[in-house]
């Protein structure tokens, strides 16, 4: 008797739990799966703690990151450093400011170069990716070709090295935080563009598409309210990529010297610069921006990789 | 005059470097309101593109649509196509195959309802949310607030098509297309999905124009009955009449092929050898003649015209037609037995002359056997629906396949029932099937 009941009683809780697992949507369900995912917790913590660096950094430094206070310690011509110690976390740069303070400061322009060109390139990007998806798609003979010429220019955009344009655009718009800005997220316009319009030329050939068209669903709404929708996992997944890639290529154009060539601004890529002219005597100094670099980039992958596996939609159930 | 008439419909694929396909070439069939008017016919034969046609959804490139099509008065083809879209939805609705690639899988059911609603119907909010609300819950979906929140995935596959069907009557359209509703459900919620197509059509008096390889829903649903191949009516005729007296070599074929029930032990199946053939075009005579039994030389000199040698209405395109088979005399249309209880519909059994039937039963080799058994199951009659069935008996000839389905998803079981001292042969045995390609294997 008593067994019994107690199956009936685990039978009515197994369908109370599924009876709440279901009623999501997919993306709660894609949530779940990247909650379970290790490399995304991973990943998502390390962003946690950049972006609260990054955020707070000026009020959290202990030092101002250009107060030279200690400069008489720290003479770089006869390579005198000073390392880590109880006061400095991280020691002395070459012209005796805090290097934690510093890289806490910094981190803040790494986020803001990261997200700023990223957003650019995905703004531009999907804009010119939705136009061209939907005009290839639904909007017949007169929509594939101006979805092939514009396709021919971003072709021609993703043919180029993306350092060389970003120089370029350097070189146009003179040097400064907004000339890395746009140089990093230009060279990711193309990549948004195809990779949304690819997903949605995949998704017009679908039946719901189809199925909406004979029930008389106007193009604008099929294209907004159903085929964007459904073609936009793959470019969330190669937003979060791309942010390692812009971190990593905003600091190469810092340390190539197109980056704010205001010095009052601490910036991990024009630290690695500096820090390369006393790589004999003090490496460490060029160790911290590139670990903080790395570190952070390796957050955004781990993250980015960890939603590509979520939102594949073979492994839908 | 009927509300949809199609006259000489042709549909031509053209692309570079290929020969054009003609995939439908002169089909003519007419749809009155409240009738359903089936198009059957094997894989390939132009039912579903016949249907793209009429809907205005075929791409625009490479593909030539010729012929009439009448829509209470407008001429579908000549309309532009924002005309066509305001009518699609609220005048013409269409229903697919599969119920889950036809939801769009990131938007709940009650926007993809609201959708429709607030396009044609003007409604908008609370009022659309209520009227969905009530559309799910006419078409049989239980808790319809809940099911409108819920994704498609969430659904089970009767109730996305139950789903889909409410998108589509949602603005009361006069003609419903539907193309193989119910191939992608099993049998017992086929049943269901028919009996509500059918409950749609007795209280809103909708036309519909059902396309289906399986005959099981032809016997069920359908008043008038086009059997296509490649691209060709072959035959048209009543329901009954077609069923009773199927004059095409090919859809004496085809029903001849249906396994029975009350088949003796071991009898093989009856297969119609070979598969279609889109190269072989009707003009150098009769696409069908290549796997015809009663193939003359007469079969290859020009595309048979549609005659009526049998009865008026009757229209069959063959220039040998299988008019008397032995044993013609025996020929009896039997209507199905009342429901036995409320769950199952009866099998009727008719005189059993064994394997040695008429024309046309050509022993198959024994790979056939696995091509047909391998074809989709047959849905029957729902309960309540089952004095409509005629299975019939052309001199020993396998019936449709009337098959048992039980409505309230129990296991179907097999009632077999004699009358007027017929002997009942009835052996259960697994659901009948209506063929989609009953092809010789190997061939």
């Amino acid at each position: 008797m008593s067994t019994k009941t107690d199956k009936i009683d685990r039978l009515a809780e197994l369908t109370a739990q599924t009876e709440t697992s279901t009623g999501h949507s997919l993306a709660y369900e894609a949530f779940r799966r990247l909650r379970a995912s290790k490399m995304a917790v991973i990943g998502a913590c390390i962003i946690a703690v950049f972006v609260v660096l990054a955020v707070l950094g000026p009020w959290i430094a202990p030092y101002s990151p250009t107060a030279q206070a200690w400069r008489g310690e720290v003479l770089p011509a006869q390579s005198v450093f000073v390392g880590p110690r109880g006061e400095n976390w991280l020691g002395l740069d070459h012209l005796g400011r805090d290097e934690f303070s510093r890289m806490l400061v910094g981190a803040r322009q790494t986020l803001l170069v990261g997200v700023v060109s990223t957003l650019l390139g995905f703004t531009v990007g999907c804009l010119i990716g939705v136009g061209a998806g939907a005009a290839a798609t639904l909007g017949g003979r007169l929509g594939r070709r101006i979805d092939t010429v514009v396709m021919r220019f971003i072709d021609m955009l993703l043919a180029l090295p993306s350092l060389l344009l970003a120089v370029s655009v350097a070189a146009v718009l003179g040097q400064s935080l907004t000339t890395v800005m746009i140089a990093v997220g230009v060279v990711q316009i193309p990549i948004f563009a195809r990779l949304l319009r690819g997903a949605m030329l995949a998704q017009g050939g679908s039946d719901y598409v189809l199925a909406s068209q004979a029930l008389g669903v106007r193009k604008r709404r099929i294209v907004l309210g159903h085929i964007v929708p459904n073609s936009l996992s793959p470019v969330i997944v190669q937003a979060t990529l791309s942010l390692a890639t812009a971190i990593i290529e905003a600091a190469a154009l810092s340390y190539l010297g197109l980056g704010n060539p205001d010095a009052a601004v601490p910036e991990w890529g024009v630290m690695l610069a500096q820090a390369q002219r006393f790589f004999d005597a003090a490496p460490m100094l060029a160790v911290y921006p590139s670990v903080g670099i790395i570190i952070t980039a390796l957050g955004f992958t781990l993250l980015g990789e960890a939603m590509r596996e979520a939102l594949d939609p073979k492994l839908r159930s | 005059m009927p509300l949809l008439s199609v006259d000489e419909l042709t549909v031509t694929f053209t692309a570079r470097g290929r020969r054009d396909v003609r995939a439908v070439s002169g089909v003519s069939f007419s749809v009155d309101q409240g009738e359903v008017v089936g198009l059957v016919g094997e894989s390939g034969c132009g039912k579903s593109v016949t249907s793209l046609a009429l809907m205005g959804l075929l791409p625009k490139r490479g593909v030539t649509v010729g012929g009439r099509a009448e829509f209470d008065g407008t001429d579908l083809f000549g309309l532009g196509d924002a005309k066509l879209r305001e009518m699609r939805g609220s005048q013409l609705a269409m229903i697919f195959q599969d119920p889950l690639s036809s939801l769009n899988p990131v938007v709940p059911i009650g926007v993809q309802v609201t959708e429709i609603l607030s396009r044609h119907r003007g409604l908008k909010g609370e009022a659309a949310r209520k009227e969905a609300a009530h559309l799910l819950d006419r078409v049989g979906i239980p808790d319809p607030r809940r099911r409108l929140k819920e994704y498609p995935h969430q659904l089970s596959g009767g109730m996305r098509q139950r789903a889909l069907i409410a998108m589509a009557v949602a603005c009361a359209p006069r003609l419903l297309i539907a193309d193989e509703p119910t191939t992608a459900l099993d049998v017992t919620i086929q049943a269901q999905i028919l009996e509500l197509l059918k409950e749609l059509v007795d209280e809103e008096g909708t036309a519909l124009l059902m396309i289906t390889h399986d005959l099981g829903v032809v016997a069920g649903l359908c008043d008038q009955v086009n059997v296509l191949y490649a691209g060709k009516t072959v035959e048209s005729a009543g329901r009954r009449e077609l069923f009773a007296s199927p004059t095409h070599p090919y859809a004496n074929g085809l029903l001849g092929s249906i396994p029975r029930l009350d088949a003796p032990r071991g009898e093989p199946l009856r297969p119609v050898r070979g598969s279609i053939n889109d190269q072989i075009a009707w003009a150098d005579g009769c696409a069908f003649a290549p796997r015809c039994d009663h193939y003359t030389l007469e079969c290859l000199q020009g595309t048979p015209e549609l005659t009526e040698p049998r009865t008026p209405g009757h229209q069959v395109r063959c220039v040998n037609p299988v008019l008397s088979p032995v044993g013609a005399g025996d020929v009896a249309v039997i209507e199905a037995p009342h429901i036995v209880t409320g769950l199952e519909t009866g099998l009727e059994t008719g005189p059993e002359t064994g394997p040695e039937a008429g024309p046309g039963t050509e022993q198959p080799a024994p790979g056939a056997v696995t091509a047909v058994a391998a074809a989709a199951p047959a849905t029957g009659e729902p309960s309540g629906e089952a004095g409509t069935v005629p299975t019939v008996e052309p001199a020993g000839k396998p019936a449709p396949g009337a098959d048992v389905t039980t409505a309230g998803g129990a296991a179907p079981r097999t009632v077999t029932q004699a009358r007027d001292g017929e002997e009942p042969g009835g052996e259960p045995a697994a659901p009948s099937a209506a063929g989609e390609e009953p092809t010789e294997a190997g061939s």
